[in-house]
């Protein structure tokens, strides 16, 4: 059995410090098995993006224990969170792609990190990510030519292109209508399955509930429940 | 370039300039705008140095043009336009050494020149020589000797400025004719070139005999200059020792090199002038400095989304530091040529117009293209700064 690629163990953390701090996650226990998919629900303030930062190593730990495949971040050097952020594929809520790129330049952009590669290898597989979200057509219009689920889909392709261990998705469905955003959330699973990649995905979004295995939902930075996936 | 294998090395400072380059070449606007804000910087430094050589170049043609190997002047010399006398004497005793081929003396004076053709008066510098001594380079000379030797004859620098009148243009129509220096008719019998300086406006030359003539307080005995050619294949630095042992402390030896220098340090030290270029030059740098931060920051602070998304991915300050750094350079690259050409073409407008020997050497081009080259890396790291901001864990 591979070990959990999310493995977290009483972390708690507070912004600020002294009398104003506050506590946005108290004892949080979670894990994630490999090839899972993993929702991450509650109110606004309740802590999940929070928790999705510190899982990104977008953030310092302050107290518990989290291990991200195989790195502990628990008092984890800047140039180690770097490196484990390599290895790891992140979706934001708003595409964030670089505008005077085009969408395989993009998405060859996550591959650029990777040591070994050749420039041609690197666009190549880049145009199979972007065949594989469906828009082998479009890989070379910039973002401002795309729609707004062409974008997120380019965003994706992007996330997967560096053959991650772990996906982290922020809201990816709030800038999208129905039809879009479900498209993309379902594209995402898909692809992720095939690979055995886990995600664990922060969303308020009740439409998308369907993909997850399991949903988690935190309240004032507690787990509250966790429920097996519709 | 592509590759990568094990190193990682090359690809450490492509990829960033690559990726710089992509930036700035998507906003043809502000990339334009860019560009001229570096060849603005670029134009300022090059016309102040310019100027400044220039000066100090033309302060010292005169002396720069004479073909002697060894010099003699008074000590208390400070610039040549306001010459100290010494006994015509110490020419003679350096004759005296066998390393000795010829010490010609020179006289050197200001008189009033009449403009030919409005009769307004100013002052003119006077050189006079032995027209046989053959130690004055100055081009065109040498037809003109014979003439030159006749009594009140003298030859006009053709780039003395136009308000002693167009000479060249009544020689052309004309031929020889009377003119007016001092109180004296004296015949002009053609041109030469030597170029104005601080000290004086315009030159004429004449024979040491038709000098005595116009300056009438001058005695014989006493000299401005000597010039000294020695035998050829003597060694110089020997013979210049030589002379300093047998000459009295009335006279100090300098070759010729040392002569020029001590024209320019004064200049340099008892003038603004060296303050005033360095001065103008800063200015220009620290303009081209803010436009340049001020393009490359605006770039950053509209995009810090997309910078917090790079480092979310694992992009390293460093590499998006030397982004910026990148574009600041080929910022500094892209307005140095043009600016540079720009530089070129006003040396030449401007040259005319002033008189002033502006000229576009490598030396210069390549100091000005360290200091544009700095400017611009200045301004990538106060801009780098800014990336701080793109934090990715406030992108969530």
């Amino acid at each position: 059995m591979d070990p959990a690629p999310v493995a977290i163990r009483d972390l708690s953390y507070a912004f600020g410090t002294g009398e104003l701090a506050r506590t946005v996650l108290r004892d949080i226990d979670l894990s994630l098995a490999p090839g899972e998919i993993v929702l991450l629900t509650g109110p606004s303030g309740s802590g999940k993006t929070t928790l999705l930062t510190l899982v990104g190593a977008l953030r310092a730990m302050q107290q518990g224990s989290c291990i991200v495949l195989g790195q502990e971040l628990a008092g984890a050097k800047e140039a180690a969170r770097v490196a484990l952020r390599r290895r790891i594929g992140f979706i934001f809520q708003s595409h964030n792609l670089l505008g005077f790129l085009t969408a395989r330049r993009n998405v060859a952009m996550a591959l650029e990190l990777k040591p070994g590669l050749t420039e041609a290898e690197r666009l190549a597989r880049a145009g199979e990510m972007l065949a594989a979200v469906g828009l082998a057509d479009r890989a070379d219009d910039r973002p401002d030519r795309l729609s707004g689920g062409q974008r997120q889909r380019v965003a994706v392709a992007r996330a997967l292109a560096g053959v991650p261990g772990l996906i982290l998705a922020d809201e990816p469905t709030a800038a999208l209508d129905r039809q879009s955003g479900g498209d993309v959330v379902r594209l995402l699973r898909d692809l992720a399955k095939r690979r055995g990649v886990p995600i664990l995905l922060v969303t308020h979004d009740p439409r998308i509930l369907d993909v997850a295995d399991r949903v988690v939902t935190l309240e004032d930075g507690r787990i509250v429940a966790a429920d097996a996936g519709v | 370039m592509s590759t990568s294998a094990p190193g990682f090395g090359l690809d450490a400072v492509w990829l960033p300039l690559r990726l710089a380059w992509r930036q700035l070449r998507a906003e043809k606007a502000r990339l334009a705008s860019a560009i001229a804000g570096v060849m603005f910087a670029c134009v300022l430094v090059f016309m102040q140095l310019g100027f400044r050589s220039a000066l100090f170049d033309s302060a010292t043609a005169l002396l720069a043009s004479m073909r002697a190997d060894i010099f003699l002047k008074q000590p208390m010399t400070t610039a040549s336009f306001r010459p100290e006398t010494f006994p015509r004497a110490r020419a003679s005793q350096a004759l005296a050494l066998p390393e000795v081929w010829a010490a010609v003396p020179i006289y050197m004076a200001q008189s009033a020149w009449r403009n030919p053709e409005n009769g307004s008066r100013r002052a003119m510098q006077l050189i006079g020589f032995d027209m046989e001594a053959g130690v004055m380079g100055f081009p065109g000379l040498a037809p003109l000797l014979e003439a030159l030797k006749r009594p009140d004859t003298l030859a006009f620098d053709s780039r003395s400025r136009p308000e002693f009148g167009d000479i060249r243009r009544i020689l052309a129509e004309r031929g020889p004719f009377q003119g007016q220096l001092g109180n004296r008719r004296m015949e002009i019998v053609g041109l030469v070139e030597i170029g104005p300086s601080f000290g004086a406006d315009g030159n004429v030359v004449m024979s040491e005999v038709n000098f005595r003539r116009v300056v009438k307080d001058r005695g014989a005995t006493t000299v401005d200059l000597v010039a000294i050619k020695l035998v050829p294949g003597t060694d110089r630095e020997a013979a210049i020792a030589r002379l300093r042992q047998v000459m009295p402390p009335d006279v100090a030896v300098l070759s010729q090199p040392e002569l020029v220098a001590h024209e320019r340090a004064y200049w340099k030290n008892a003038t603004p002038i060296g303050f005033i270029f360095a001065f103008g030059s800063l200015m220009g740098l620290i303009v081209g400095m803010v436009i340049v931060y001020q393009i490359l920051f605006s770039d950053i602070a509209s995009h810090l989304k997309e910078y917090a998304t790079l480092k979310a991915m694992g992009y390293s300050n460093g590499y998006l530091g030397r982004t910026v750094l990148g574009s600041a350079l080929l910022l500094a690259v892209l307005g140095f040529v043009p600016g540079m050409g720009l530089s070129w073409v006003l040396y030449g407008v401007v040259g005319k117009a002033t008189f002033l020997p502006l000229a576009m050497d490598s030396a210069r081009a390549a100091g000005v293209f360290v200091l544009i080259f700095a400017m611009c890396a200045a301004a990538g790291l106060l801009a780098m700064r800014k990336l701080r901001d793109a934090n990715p864990a406030d992108m969530f």
